[in-house]
């Protein structure tokens, strides 16, 4: 049940998503009846509940890292899921008749179901490390509901600054529940519930605390966090009503009550916690004066009751506890009604400035009847339910809990703060609905359709009946709640409205009557006001927070960038290479690294030979590399085939093949590249260029090379003259024909043993292709390389200077011979391919190589043809034999499971063809297919893709000469 | 006698074609033009080849012959990639 009730909204939303947008109310229904059957499962688990054992769901998830999905919920959790859920439902239907039919609504409501999920994952979580996993959710999908209409530009900044704010505290929180399941050994919360004493004893402790309550501060919008809420007012006023009543602000408080009985009661708990409660209780009311936007207004009210319950909570007394969860449910039901009042306002005159409402009570009398209980309440009006969970914070901030200065001040401040409080309220209702009729409206007000009204008529209704009877109605919740939270410690508590003349009471009244007066003072200022306090105004939290991230994200990542950052590759290299020679230079040499004596013995004298050759190679190709690209890339060509022949020499055959493929291609690819490199202008030998920093700087590069080059060679050389341990190898030696039926062990361990890794890699290299087509799509090259080559040129000239020649004609002739045999050539590499892959299981090949053989045929084409040529003749379309290749490579491990086996065994048979004889049919060679059809698909779509920048490139040519035109003109 | 007869013939041929390699390296390596590179990379190509014939001959296994044949068969392509390059400016038109 516990995981349907989690898991039904996260279900919902993705529902959601697949209603198309103009299906609004069929998302509305969808999201109701989540939200009703969350209800209904909550209220169905009371009866279990109020015995007063905590209902446990447990799955093992990770439970080697004590990370397990735990879904657990007390008297407390119930208390909370079911307020969550009832105000969703509440604000669902609200939300049906208040999101206008041009919004993207079923978003909204995917997004609000999922939030009301993630919600419920905070308060249902029974393991620290889901608990934070969900928090994180809140805030994330808090950020999309607030910036939904993303085309404001305050509600992005709005959204922008809630996630900065809450993700940063939640990150720290995060820390937070790791320290304190590193200090009790469990992330479970049974266990860390019921070691309090080793948390508050343990060195840590401190350390635990601050974290925990950066997170929990900054999500319930405590000072000093406070200024992302009033911001966070940009969102449709729906989500405002949700996230700033019942929900995302009361995860703080929530988490702060959930680890209450095992942080509280310490007197850093005391300091930090009522410290910043008591400053937030009385800046928010003071801040919430002076607002002029009622929905700002009720932001800086929901920050000083959110304030309020943070003081009680910080007191460490279970009464104050008692009063705090109270308060809790109380502010939920008025604030939700209040937002949902101001977005019926909103929504019916177009705007929520107050300084332009007045006199609205004749347009909507039940909308002003409705709104008046309800900022009654929040004011603290006997016979109401704020009123109740005031009084009891009365009582608590009269106790003396710590003998200090904070809680001496605390029922002075206590009754200020309830004094600004009655002024906000009264000014909410007197300026919105009294005084002469409103003038220049954007809107004729009058009431709401029905249903709008019908969630504010439950809220304001059970205000009305806690705030009479609370012992009959709210009573028992409460007290099973109270009860989870608090144990065997729970007080005596009497949730009787009439408690006698008492300090209280009289507290009460002089915050009535010096409200009363502060606004008949306030009044003429207020009504011409600007927004914002006065004196407070100009040190906005909003400025100094972005004073912070400009200097973050932009001036120190600027300088980060300037100081370390290239544009360059050369800088690059030398940095990453001089980086790991140093790292392996230090860790060699701490633990003692010798190299092997390096001894000659038994030279192949022609092995030798070619070695000499291979490293002239080598050398010659860096030393060339700079000035003369050709020349180096032929002798990198040398060096590359005396690779293949070591390979073969050192009995790795089908290495060696693979590698001559490859070799063969990249020498293709590099041509194609440098077909767009811009022409060196430096003359090497200018002596005004060759400055001595410039010979330091070469020298430096050489020795660094060097080095490198060397320590590589020693490592190497070391660890090949070791003798080899007993390995992994041996086992793939014995069993690659028995279990893989394949007598090629490197293709058996590609295709079988290690299958899983070999998808991931060819999945890559299908990532890797296609980012290269899609950069190639937006390459363009420098404008000195744009014209068509010189040679060209010439040709072409030639071919227009004689009459009888067509241009394209000497290209024609040179290749007339080579084209024939390259054309002619193409069904044979096709055989080699085949070859290649099907021998592959026993034998040298497989499917990379069959892929790359086959992929030179189709470039042998291109260059013998031209791209025009070849793409008139032959359908080629690489991005689907790639889809094609993953999918087969896929299938063939899914269809494993078919025969009831894990995913990628393969089974192995030989099969008698009438002509080729007996060839291994192993399903692995279906994989194999697929590694084939992908490594041409990405190798061909790769080469394409550069080729076909000469048939751009006329284009471009063009628009650069366009360019030039309009530039003269 | 006729297996050391082979023996020592093998190791002369391989000597030689080393030495032939070295003479195409010494064209790759000094030029003077791209085109003679170019040819130098080619035969360089071929005798490694030869090369691997004799290795397959000397170790008495057709595996090695693998190689031999996709030089024969793929290693002119990127000559004629070279050669189209310097003809035409550019690899695929």
């Amino acid at each position: 049940m516990l995981l349907i009730l989690v898991l039904a909204p996260f279900a919902g939303s993705l529902a959601a998503i697949c209603i198309p947008t103009q299906k609004g109310t069929a998302a509305a229904w969808l999201a109701g009846s989540i939200a009703l059957l969350c209800l209904v499962i909550s209220a169905g688990l009371y009866t279990v509940i109020s015995s007063g054992t905590p209902l446990r769901y447990d799955a093992a998830w990770l439970p080697e890292l004590g990370l397990n999905l735990t879904l657990r919920m007390d008297g407390f959790a119930w208390m909370f899921a079911s307020l969550v859920a009832a105000i969703g439902l509440l604000v669902v239907i609200y939300a049906r008749y208040y999101m206008s039919a041009s919004d993207p609504v079923p978003r909204f409501f995917a997004l609000f179901l999922a939030f009301m999920g993630a919600m419920l994952g905070v308060v249902l979580s029974g393991n620290l490390i889901l608990l934070a996993i969900f928090w994180e959710l809140t805030s994330i999908i808090s950020f999309l509901l607030i910036g939904y209409w993303h085309h404001n530009a305050n509600a992005r900044d709005g959204a922008r600054m809630a996630l900065t704010v809450t993700g940063t505290g939640g990150l720290c929180m995060f820390v937070g529940l790791m320290l304190i399941g590193h200090i009790v050994g469990s992330y479970d919360l049974d266990v860390v519930l019921s070691s309090g004493n080793v948390i508050r004893d343990h060195p840590l402790y401190t350390t635990v605390l601050i974290l925990i309550l950066l997170g929990v501060l900054t999500k319930s919008a405590q000072f000093p966090f406070h200024f992302w809420l009033p911001h966070a007012m940009a969102a449709p006023t729906p989500v405002s009503a949700y996230l700033h009543s019942a929900t995302l602000v009361k995860a703080g408080v929530f988490l702060l009550t959930r680890l209450w009985p095992v942080m509280a009661g310490t007197d850093e708990w005391f300091w930090i916690v009522g410290l910043a409660g008591l400053t937030t209780l009385l800046l928010g009311a003071y801040f919430a004066i002076f607002q002029q936007d009622l929905k700002g207004l009720l932001a800086y009210s929901t920050i000083s009751h959110l304030g309020l319950i943070t003081v009680l909570l910080s007191l460490g007394s279970p009464l104050a506890a008692v009063a705090a969860i109270f308060h809790t449910m109380n502010h939920a039901t008025f604030k939700a009604s209040l937002f949902m009042a101001a977005g019926i306002i909103d929504h019916e005159t177009g705007t929520r400035d107050m300084r332009r409402l007045s006199g609205l009570f004749r347009y909507m009398p039940i909308t002003a009847t409705l709104a008046m209980v309800a900022s009654a309440s929040m004011a603290g009006v006997p016979l109401l339910n704020g009123f109740l969970s005031k009084e009891m914070f009365f009582a608590e901030a009269i106790e003396t809990h710590k003998y200090n200065i904070l809680d001496t001040l605390t029922p002075y401040v206590a009754t200020i703060a309830s004094m600004f409080a009655v002024t906000y309220s009264i000014r909410f209702i007197h300026s919105v609905f009294f005084g002469p009729p409103p003038q220049d409206l954007p809107k004729v007000p009058h009431e709401p359709p029905h249903w709008m009204l019908a969630p504010i008529y439950f809220l304001v209704f059970s205000c009305l009946v806690v705030g009479v009877i609370p012992a009959l109605t709210i009573g028992p919740f409460l007290h099973t709640a109270v009860q989870s939270v608090l144990g065997i410690a729970t007080p005596v508590y009497s949730l009787a409205v009439w408690h006698g003349w008492n300090l209280p009471l009289f507290m009460s009244l002089i915050a009535l009557v010096c409200g009363v007066g502060l606004f008949l003072v306030m009044k003429p200022y207020l009504t011409t006001s600007i927004e914002g306090p006065p004196f407070f105004r100009r040190l906005e939290g909003q400025r100094i927070f972005e004073r912070v991230l400009v200097t973050l994200s932009w001036k120190w990542a600027r300088s980060i960038e300037m100081r370390a950052g290239t544009r360059r590759l050369q800088p690059q290299m030398r940095i990453l290479v001089a980086v790991a020679l140093v790292a392996a230079a230090v860790t060699l040499l701490l633990q003692g690294f010798k190299p092997a004596a390096i001894a000659f013995r038994s030279i192949d004298p022609a092995f030798a030979l070619i070695w000499l050759i291979g490293m002239i190679c080598a050398i010659g190709a860096a030393y060339q590399a700079k000035f003369h690209r050709l020349a180096a890339l032929v002798l990198l060509g040398g060096a590359g085939l005396v690779t293949c022949l070591t390979f073969v020499w050192l009995s790795a055959p089908d290495l060696a093949a693979t590698q001559l493929l490859v070799e063969i291609v990249t020498t293709v690819l590099i041509l194609l590249g440098l077909r767009w490199l811009p022409k060196r202008i430096e003359n090497p030998d200018d002596p005004e260029l060759m400055t001595i920093s410039t010979r330091l700087r070469r020298l430096r590069d050489l020795a660094t090379a060097v080095f490198a080059g060397i320590g590589m060679m020693l490592i190497s050389y070391t660890v090949m003259t070791r003798e080899l341990p007993e390995t992994i190898s041996s086992y793939f030696l014995e069993r690659a024909y028995s279990e893989g039926g394949g007598t090629n062990v490197v293709n058996v361990i590609l295709v079988d043993f290690r299958g899983f890794d070999t998808l991931g890699e060819i999945a890559v290299l299908c990532i890797v292709a296609l980012t290269v087509f899609a950069l190639l799509l937006r390459f363009r090259p420098a404008t000195e390389s744009l014209e068509t080559p010189e040679q060209q040129r010439v040709q072409n000239a030639f071919d227009d200077d004689h009459p009888d020649r067509k241009k394209g004609d000497s290209i024609a002739e040179y290749l007339l011979v080579p084209s024939v045999i390259m054309r002619w050539m193409f069904p044979v590499i096709g055989m080699l391919a085949a070859f290649l892959f099907f021998r592959g299981h026993d034998l040298p090949g497989g499917g990379f190589a069959a892929g790359i053989a086959m992929s030179i045929a189709f470039i042998l084409q291109y260059m013998a043809g031209g791209t025009r040529w070849v793409e008139e003749r032959l359908r080629i379309h690489p991005l689907r034999w790639m889809a094609i290749g993953l999918l087969v490579a896929t299938a063939t491990g899914l269809g494993s499971w078919l025969f009831g086996y894990p995913f990628l065994t393969s089974h192995a048979q030989y099969a008698s063809l009438p002509v080729l004889g007996k060839i291994p049919l192993a399903t692995a060679i279906l994989f194999d297919l697929g590694v084939f059809a992908l490594v041409l698909g990405a190798t061909v779509l790769i080469l394409i893709a550069l080729a076909h920048q000469s048939v751009r490139a006329p284009r471009a040519q063009m628009r650069a000469a366009k360019m030039a035109a309009k530039e003269n003109a | 006698m006729s297996e050391l007869f082979i023996i020592w013939s093998i190791l002369a041929s391989q000597i030689l074609l080393s030495l032939a390699m070295g003479c195409a390296l010494f064209r790759m390596v000094r030029g003077p033009r791209a085109q003679d590179r170019i040819l130098g990379l080619d035969a360089l190509y071929i005798n490694a080849m030869l090369l691997l014939l004799t290795f397959g001959i000397r170790t008495a296994n057709t595996i090695y012959f693998e190689a031999a044949l996709i030089i024969a068969l793929l290693g002119f392509v990127s000559s004629i990639a070279f050669a189209k390059f310097l003809m035409r400016g550019e690899v695929i038109e």
